[in-house]
């Protein structure tokens, strides 16, 4: 039997433009079933996923709904004619206790628009649940992008205070707002940006005792930290509860940002299996950071974690986004999973959280410091220069710190502590030498080089200039 | 096929007009009508025709409505006379948003433009267009231009010689 099917125009693309296809079918669903078979871009359209023919597509043989005669099973006589006629259904959405409200949709209209949001979208970003680990730099525009794109829960885990260094980079937190909680301010400032966010505050120090109990109720987990400990006992926590880590970094002009995600790719520590040695590589407070690169980074994170919301898009899973401010480029590494790593690979050594302190040295460090260094206190060293005691005094900071704040009403000659090895023959051990730099912790470094070779006439300025500044002379700036 | 410069809807006031009138007046039921007119060379779409439909629906008009195959034949049969033919459909969405629901999705049909109108307590929106993607997964927004807003010589050169 031999029969004509009409092809409607929207599904001509899927027959390669065919307006009429002639088959050899002898019922109607068989002469479909050729059709399809021909042009397998149809199917889809004309079959739903059970196979059968969707409900606005009608079959028409010759003048009548084959509905009317024997559904698929009609049988075909030679030049008869099947037609594909459109029923046009739809209809508004049917509102459900889950809906939106109408302020909502007005509010978040720009997402509404987009179908890759749309509703549904937006439901799921309102029904998402994120936590920040730090309201500090990254967790600035972090915070105020999620609630702004309307991220219906958002945890925070902090607990420090406002500070004035803060402010050149720390949006969420203003003037007004100094010597305050960070999670106070933020989740003020968030309730305004958006009322509809609920703020779930932590106003703890994240430990190995507390971390999956907080992170367990939620979605998406988002690192801020400036710390190891905390950047791995992250990650450790997020791999035992198969969470998404969105990870960002930043460390002067340079940023980094990924997703760790030990499901679906690598983790943390499949890229960094040990943290570096204590003091090797400096925090922001010890080595600055422009104040708009947190900006970027942190909105960054922001972005993937609602791509993870939304699940669309390329995440950043197995791939590192490298990102330099001075010569605004962006480059990125692939990143596989260490098939021997300790946390997310098969034969996992790290089962547990383990004590995230000791596993980045900090205790050791932090004892060698205090145990080994000689110091002198500001109020004691400023006596003692004012009875014109001959004591040298070395500046180790680095050059552009000397404008800012100085020893320079005494006789300081200034060796940053990157020049101490190749300068110290400058310097006689046989005088009394008194080392400072801003907080102590680079002058310590300095005076532990100097006595490896052999000085022994050693003090550090404890508390650095700063701690000058807070006993001696409180007219100095901070920095 | 899908998105760039050839998936726009022109659509002029006379035509716009009648539409945001048919939906407001049917509110709070929703209102159905097919768009009729020629596809140009680079695929624009001209509207030149607008055939107002009763909403098949028994049940649920306020938020569902159906143009069955008979009137849908009896729409194309009177476009193809004309030398036209059916470029795609409007409806009313009553208090709702003029964007594509699950349920618009589901019963789409790819190529066909669909105009979507929100009526708030009786009171019509500005409207959105939509185009199925080939694949079903979703809607994609497409440009509704008023007659003078695109000019038909630019928009009618092939693809990809601009």
């Amino acid at each position: 039997m031999t029969v004509t099917v009409r092809i409607p125009t929207p599904l001509r693309n899927y027959a390669e433009g065919a307006a009429e296809v002639e088959v050899s079918a002898p019922t109607v669903g068989d002469a479909l079933g050729e059709v399809v078979t021909r042009f397998p871009k149809l199917r889809q359209h004309l079959y739903d996923d059970g196979g059968k023919l969707r409900n606005f597509v009608n079959a028409y043989l010759n003048e009548d709904d084959v509905r009317g005669l024997s559904g698929p099973a009609t049988p075909t006589r030679d030049g008869d004619a099947i037609t594909l006629v459109p029923s046009i259904a739809g209809g508004a959405a049917t509102a459900t206790p889950a809906d939106l409200s109408n302020d909502e949709i007005r509010r978040y209209s720009r997402h509404l628009i987009m179908p890759e949001v749309g509703l549904e979208g937006q439901r799921r970003i309102r029904d998402a649940r994120v936590l920040m680990i730090g309201a500090g730099g990254l967790g600035s525009p972090l915070g105020l992008y999620l609630a702004a794109a309307g991220v219906g829960t958002i945890g925070i885990v902090d607990f420090d205070v406002v500070d004035e260094t803060n402010l050149q980079r720390q949006v969420l937190h203003g003037q007004k707002d100094v010597g305050r909680a960070k999670l106070d301010s933020a989740r003020e400032r968030i309730q305004d940006v958006n009322p509809y966010v609920r703020v779930e505050p932590f106003e703890v120090r994240l430990t190995s005792e507390n971390a999956l109990d907080i992170l367990r109720d939620y979605d998406v987990v988002v690192d801020g930290t400036d710390n190891f400990p905390t950047r791995y006992l992250v990650n450790d926590a997020c791999v035992l509860l198969g969470k998404p880590n969105v990870y960002g970094s930043i460390f002067r002009f340079e940023g980094q940002l990924s997703v760790f995600w030990a499901e679906k790719g690598p983790c943390y520590r499949c890229l960094f299996r040990e943290p570096p040695p204590p003091g090797l590589v400096p925090s922001c407070a010890e080595g600055g950071v422009l104040g708009v690169l947190p900006g970027i980074v942190g909105s960054l994170q922001a972005l993937e974690t609602l791509k993870l919301i939304l699940d669309t898009g390329d995440a950043m899973i197995g791939r590192l986004l490298l990102f330099d401010a001075l010569t605004m480029k962006f480059r990125e590494l692939k990143l596989r999973k260490d098939p021997n790593c300790p946390v997310c690979g098969p034969n996992p050594t790290v089962t547990h959280l383990i004590d995230y302190e000791e596993f980045c040295g900090i205790p050791q460090a932090e004892a060698e410091e205090k145990a080994e260094v000689p110091e002198i206190g500001p109020r004691e060293l400023k006596e003692r220069l004012d009875r014109g005691d001959p004591i040298r005094i070395i500046d180790v900071r680095e050059p552009h710190e000397w404008d800012i704040a100085n020893l320079g009403q005494y006789d300081v000659r200034q060796i940053p502590l990157g020049r101490m090895t190749e300068r110290m023959h400058e310097l006689s051990s046989a005088d009394e030498i008194v080392l400072y730099c801003r907080s102590g912790v680079r002058s310590a470094k300095a005076l532990r080089q100097l006595r490896e070779s052999g000085f022994r006439k050693l003090l550090n300025l404890r508390g650095g200039i700063l701690g000058w500044q807070e006993q001696v002379d409180p007219s100095m700036p901070r920095y | 096929m899908e998105g760039g410069k050839t998936d726009v809807l022109l659509l002029a006031e006379s035509h716009l007009g009648p539409i945001l009138r048919d939906c407001a007046q049917g509110y709070p039921e929703e209102v159905c009508g097919v768009l009729v007119g020629r596809v140009h060379d680079g695929g624009v779409r001209l509207v030149e025709d607008v055939i107002p439909l009763r909403n098949e629906r028994d049940e649920e008009r306020t938020h569902r409505y159906l143009i069955g195959p008979d009137e849908f034949r009896r729409a194309e049969a009177e476009a193809t006379a004309q030398s036209r033919e059916i470029l795609g459909f409007y409806h009313s969405h009553p208090d709702h948003p003029a964007l594509p629901s699950s349920f618009d999705k589901e019963h789409a049909w790819p190529w066909y433009a669909y105009v979507i109108v929100p009526v708030q307590t009786g009171v019509a929106g500005r409207p959105r267009a939509w185009r199925l993607a080939d694949d079903r997964s979703r809607f994609r927004q497409i440009r509704i231009a008023r007659e003078d807003d695109v000019a038909l010589e630019s928009a009618t050169q092939p693809e990809g010689t601009a």
